[in-house]
């Protein structure tokens, strides 16, 4: 189900200022790092992979997903799953209902979906949490359920937009390692989106600048 | 995003809706006015009572907007953030669910000199045993018409400041203008009034043209020798001879050209504030003197018209279980069920078809609205300023000057009469207030979820469903119950568009208004309060119901 | 010769009168065949609920006997019905009209026969029609000088009392005059509807009646050429008691309804009702003190019929003349007249009734403030119709605007 994730001559602009510029494949497995301070076009190229860039931006250039171009494609059916800064979990649901969400519709039975969800949550180590409010979770379980939920959705790769951010320092690591791991166990290309260095290293693999330039972690 | 379909249709459809009866109801009346050389016009001017009524139209409309304007401000300027506003908060809903007949039908009772406040204090305090000959009720200066007014156009402004107010950053506004030296008031005259003021605009323009042209308030509570323009318009409306239609044409068109003009002289008004707000704001004044003014004022304000209205409204009640009832007592003598069981097969049936059609159109109203906001969202538009004067075009236009030509258009069509007309009807002024009541709290919805589900693979219409419909349930069941409200309230185009066949609660009370029968207008009062009062009660119940296990979901700040 | 002709002549005419009584049953069969399953649609002023419960149980009635439905259509003012007639008649509706039947009288009468909006005439040939007592209440032919022609049926007498409580005001004024001093020694304690009010206006044509030097000009169209001088005494009688009245004149109750609230929180000593039973079944219903009572003016007081009429292009004109018929009938007459019910007078002569139907008249008791026919006094005929347009207009224009 993962594969290549590239960028062919991905270009945005605005008002005539470039902002990305970006041409490079992302091999399954593989995290990329794009890093840059707040307001340098970190999060209008992710914007861009997403499709969801305001008309006000400019963009040329080609999104492929395994081959597939899904330049065109309507965020919904690219396949691309996200994990946000905070963990936006829905606030109505419960932690359960929140993970079945993200099943996929051909996934049948109610009992086949109580099943994945369980498995889900075992695989977090948070097994009996389905009932749960999620407003009653801590910090790093909600973002382990936020992670498990995007890859119950089955993605064929990953953006992470600073998904570590907002944790304290020690969660901060133990999380981090918890998301590169499955990532990687997953096989999936990852884009991480971030302002800190320490998750650049983390991520082990190349880091651009938001305008293709090579950074050293 | 770009994309078709029929919700891309949504908006277009709407304004639509609100435009064109509006425009075709203004031909309608315009025609007849101007019709035999204008006889309608020449009648009118020949009328002795025109200069007052002209006079009154345009002073309680100007008065009322005002006094309720400084209200609101005082009440959010001085109150917002304690304890005394959060009360406020929950008393709005039932007070803006109270039909405006029923609001002065209370008013009435109670400050007139045999009403339950000369009772309450005679003859122990007044020497009074019997009422004293005072002009209070239906004085020639109409100000129990601007109390009547005031009182339920304070709660309407609030609830506009209400949603409002997040836009204006007022908290963080109010820190850096107070830790600036400056007093509360002050602050907030200078930081956050500008720019609330910018959003209370167009409801203020509507509190203007409703006050100006109120039929239901001005036959009850305002002055008699004459009476206001538009309630002499339905006065004529109703005259046997031929003329009195075309007299009753000409002045819906002068009521109309004073409104319009109504409105360019407070848009006049705000152009002259404008450079006076700013020479205050630069002389930098701290008036921390003024703080504790303006609070009292604030609190006294508020308790004039929350209590105008309740006690009126508890007066009502009390009259419908009243047997005899005699001057100076301040209760009754003795209570009786009899109005109620001797109206109740009436009221079962009116209510239902008032809650019926209430239902109907607020539902319509809601999935125009929601089906409006959505492609607003999918479609990323942006509604002009053209399209929100349409949406509060019903509202600005008055009612008697375009419902008669839309009366005429239904005969034609021969629509008149059915209840799906009166829905119609009832439309037109539900669903600006269905939308005013929900954009707010939709647009401030957290886009992050939509792309939250979008990116797990939802498609825009799971995510509307399942993510964006429930997490919003509060705001949607309130503006499903301000909806009702409005609906119930309606007067004028259900007597007109139903051509007196179709009965609500509120075409009961106010043609037993006529009759003074205080004691079924008491039921018929009450029971059209407890209807809209039972809808913002349910928004208030179900969602804290479903959502009791999600303190995510809990109502903040 | 003379006497055979005679003969010739009444048999003649009981053979035409026995034909047309035949012919007269059948189309009176033929209507109510027709009118059977219908729903008549009856405007009629909704603001008084004892009003509307007879109304209901008239509809109860009209089903039961006829099969005949009522849909009682609530009206704050008659004009209502009447410019709904006209606005359908202007959008071409001529036929499935609306409007059924309506409650009238008066000047909506004298406009919808002028506009030839109403459907007739039919009142004279209902099978109740000689029950009624066309002799000695001549008002239920004319309405307001205007013959009616058949094309309104009258079902209520009424007319106009003063009521009062005796526990406040135990002796009150009996005639204009001493209603006039008495309304200047007690400021603030009398007034009336405010013209066009019909009450009010009625009021209007009171004074004028016990003021005019000749009152009975106003039983012929006025004469603008004398008209002034003519008046001029009523005017003095209103502007010497106007800075008396209750509010100082300055504010005037709506209606009858409105006036009578008054008169039950005690703001006035007198009130006017356009129903002799008024008083009699407010104090039945508990809203007025059982200590007030009525009373008429030496010289008598104006009087009137209410009638119902139907329009020309009504949907169910069957079903209305069958409900207009019924109206008419000795059970429904004399359930209006019950001052527990309506407190109505009949409008038919119970000298023509049969003994079942008299007794029930003979069994009511009229009520404790209820005069008897005798102590009413004279009924004053109503003037001419451009009267009560003109007095009420002129009064407007002196009273109804604040100086």
């Amino acid at each position: 189900m993962s594969g290549k994730l590239t960028l062919e001559q991905l270009s945005i602009t605005r008002a005539g200022v470039p902002l990305v510029a970006l041409d490079l494949s992302v091999a399954p497995g593989e995290v990329l790092t794009i890093m840059g301070a707040s307001g340098s076009g970190k999060s209008t190229a992710l914007a861009a992979i997403l499709g969801t860039l305001a008309p006000a931006f400019r963009m040329t250039g080609r999104i492929l997903l395994s081959g597939r171009d899904v330049t065109a494609l309507p965020l919904h059916k690219r396949r691309i799953g996200l994990l946000f800064q905070d963990d936006v979990l829905f606030p109505h649901l419960s932690v359960g209902d929140n993970l079945a969400f993200a099943l996929p519709p051909q996934l049948g039975g109610r009992r086949a979906r109580q099943a994945a969800v369980e498995r889900a949550l075992e695989q977090a180590g948070l097994p009996g949490f389905a009932p749960r409010d999620p407003a009653t979770l801590s910090g790093g379980q909600r973002a382990r359920v936020a992670l498990m939920r995007t890859l119950l959705a089955e993605p064929c790769a990953l953006l992470l937009d600073e998904p570590f951010s907002r944790l304290d320092a020690d969660l901060r690591a133990q999380i981090r390692s918890f998301v590169l791991d499955r990532v990687r166990d997953q096989g999936l290309a990852a884009i991480l989106v971030t302002h800190d260095a320490e998750d650049a290293r983390a991520a082990a693999g190349r880091v651009v600048s938001p305008l293709g330039i090579a950074l050293s972690p | 995003m770009t994309g078709t379909g029929p919700l891309r249709w949504a908006p277009g459809l709407t304004l639509c809706l609100l435009a064109v009866p509006v425009a075709a109801g203004l031909i309608g009346t315009l025609v007849p006015a101007f019709a035999q050389d204008a006889a309608g016009f020449r009648a009118l001017l020949d009328w002795p009572g025109l200069p007052r009524a002209v006079a009154l139209s345009v002073g309680t409309g100007l008065g009322a907007t005002l006094i309720s304007l400084v209200i609101t401000l005082l009440l959010v300027a001085s109150l917002w953030g304690s304890r005394v506003f959060a009360v406020i908060q929950q008393l709005l809903a039932p007070l803006l669910a109270v039909p405006h007949a029923a609001a002065a039908l209370g008013l009435a009772f109670l400050i007139a000199p045999s009403g339950w406040l000369a009772r309450l204090v005679s003859p122990w305090a007044t020497g009074w045993t019997q009422p004293p000959d005072l002009l209070i009720l239906n004085d020639p200066l109409g100000l129990s018409l601007l109390l009547g007014l005031v009182s339920k156009e304070v709660p309407f402004l609030f609830l506009m400041a209400l949603a409002a107010l997040p836009q204006t950053d007022m908290a963080r506004r109010l820190n850096v203008a107070q830790s600036l030296g400056a007093g509360r008031t002050a602050s907030f005259a200078i930081a956050v009034f500008p720019s609330l003021y910018r959003q209370l605009r167009l409801p203020l323009y509507a509190v203007l043209a409703y006050s100006m042209t109120a039929v239901d308030m001005a036959i009850i509570l305002g002055p008699t020798r004459p009476t206001s323009l538009s309630a002499q318009v339905v006065i004529w409306m109703a005259d046997p001879n031929l003329t009195g239609r075309s007299t009753a044409a000409a002045g819906a068109v002068l009521q109309l050209v004073l409104v319009l003009g109504a409105l360019a002289l407070w848009a006049g008004a705000e152009r002259l504030g404008k450079p006076v707000l700013t020479r205050i704001a630069f002389a930098g004044p701290r008036a921390h003197g003024l703080d504790p003014a303006a609070r009292l004022l604030a609190i006294i304000a508020g308790l004039l018209c929350a209590g105008a209205l309740i006690l009126g409204l508890a007066g009502l009640a009390l009259w419908s279980f009243a047997g005899l009832w005699q001057f100076p007592d301040a209760v009754p003598a003795n209570l009786t069920l009899a109005t109620w069981t001797r109206a109740a097969p009436d009221l079962v049936l009116t209510g239902g078809v008032t809650l019926g059609i209430a239902a109907l159109a607020t539902l319509m109203s809601l999935a125009l609205v929601l089906a409006c906001l959505e492609a607003e969202h999918r479609f990323a538009l942006t509604p002009g300023a053209g399209a929100i004067w349409v949406l509060y075009l019903p509202l600005l236009v008055p009612q008697v000057a375009f419902l008669p030509g839309l009366q005429l258009a239904a005969l034609r069509s021969g629509a008149e009469g059915t209840v799906l007309a009166v829905v119609a009807a009832h439309l037109i002024f539900v669903l600006p207030y269905v939308f005013l009541s929900l954009a707010p709290a939709w647009r401030a919805w957290d886009g992050r979820i939509a792309v939250a589900g979008l990116a797990l693979g939802a498609t825009p219409d799971r995510v509307f469903w399942r993510l964006r419909l429930p997490m919003l349930l509060r705001p949607v069941l309130t503006a499903t119950a301000v909806g009702l409200a409005v609906s119930i309230g309606q007067y004028l185009p259900t007597l007109l568009i139903g051509g007196g066949r179709i009965e609500t609660l509120t075409t009961e009370a106010v043609a037993l208004s006529s009759g003074g029968n205080r004691r079924l207008i008491g039921a018929y009062a009450l029971l059209q309060m407890v209807l809209p009062a039972l809808g913002f009660a349910l928004a208030l119940l179900l969602p804290a119901l479903v959502f009791r296990n999600r303190r995510g979901m809990a109502v903040s700040g | 010769m003379l006497r055979r002709h005679f003969l010739l002549a009444s048999a003649l005419a009981a053979l035409t009168a026995s034909g047309h009584m035949a012919w007269a049953q059948d189309a009176w069969d033929q209507t109510l065949a027709e009118a059977k399953g219908q729903t008549v649609y009856w405007h009629a002023w909704g603001g008084d609920p004892k009003i509307n419960d007879f109304i209901a149980w008239v509809g109860e009635q009209a089903m039961a006997r006829h099969g005949v439905a009522i849909e009682h259509v609530k009206l704050a003012s008659t004009a209502d019905a009447v410019s709904r007639v006209l606005a359908e008649r202007e959008a071409g509706t001529t036929s499935g009209g609306a409007v059924d039947l309506i409650w009238i009288n008066g000047e909506n009468f004298a406009a919808m026969k002028a506009e030839g909006l109403l459907f007739g005439p039919f009142a004279e040939s209902l099978p109740n029609w000689p029950l009624v007592d066309v002799a000695g209440k001549p008002a239920v032919v004319t309405d307001f000088t205007l013959p009616t022609e058949g094309y309104e049926s009258p079902w209520a007498m009424a007319q106009l009392v003063f009521e009062y409580d005796s526990a406040r005001l135990p002796e009150p004024p009996r005639s204009l005059a001493a209603l006039r001093d008495w309304i200047i020694a007690h400021p603030g304690r009398f007034t009336y509807p405010q013209p066009p009010d019909y009450l009010g206006t009625t009021f209007l044509k009171q004074v004028a009646y016990g003021t005019l030097a000749d009152p009975s000009v106003m039983q012929k169209p006025l004469d603008e050429a004398t008209y002034q001088a003519t008046v001029a005494p009523m005017w003095d009688w209103l502007d010497a008691v106007t800075p008396a009245l209750w509010r100082g004149g300055k504010a005037y109750p709506a209606n009858e309804p409105a006036l009578g609230q008054l008169l039950a929180d005690a703001e006035v000593d007198i009130g006017l009702a356009f129903n002799p039973g008024r008083a009699s079944a407010e104090i039945a219903a508990g809203t007025l003190a059982d200590t007030t009572r009525t009373f008429t003016l030496e010289g008598g007081t104006i009087g009137n019929a209410s009638f119902v009429a139907i329009p020309f292009n009504a949907a169910h004109k069957a079903g209305a003349q069958v409900v207009a018929n019924l109206l008419l009938d000795p059970e429904v007459q004399a359930r209006a007249q019950d001052p527990n019910v309506l407190g109505f007078q009949t409008v038919l002569n119970l000298s023509s009734l049969d003994d079942t139907a008299r007794a029930r008249f003979d069994a009511l008791d009229l009520g404790i403030a209820t005069l008897s026919p005798d102590q009413l006094g004279p009924v004053l005929l109503e003037p001419h119709a451009s009267w009560m347009v003109r007095l009420s207009q002129d009064w407007i224009e002196r009273y109804g605007v604040a100086q």
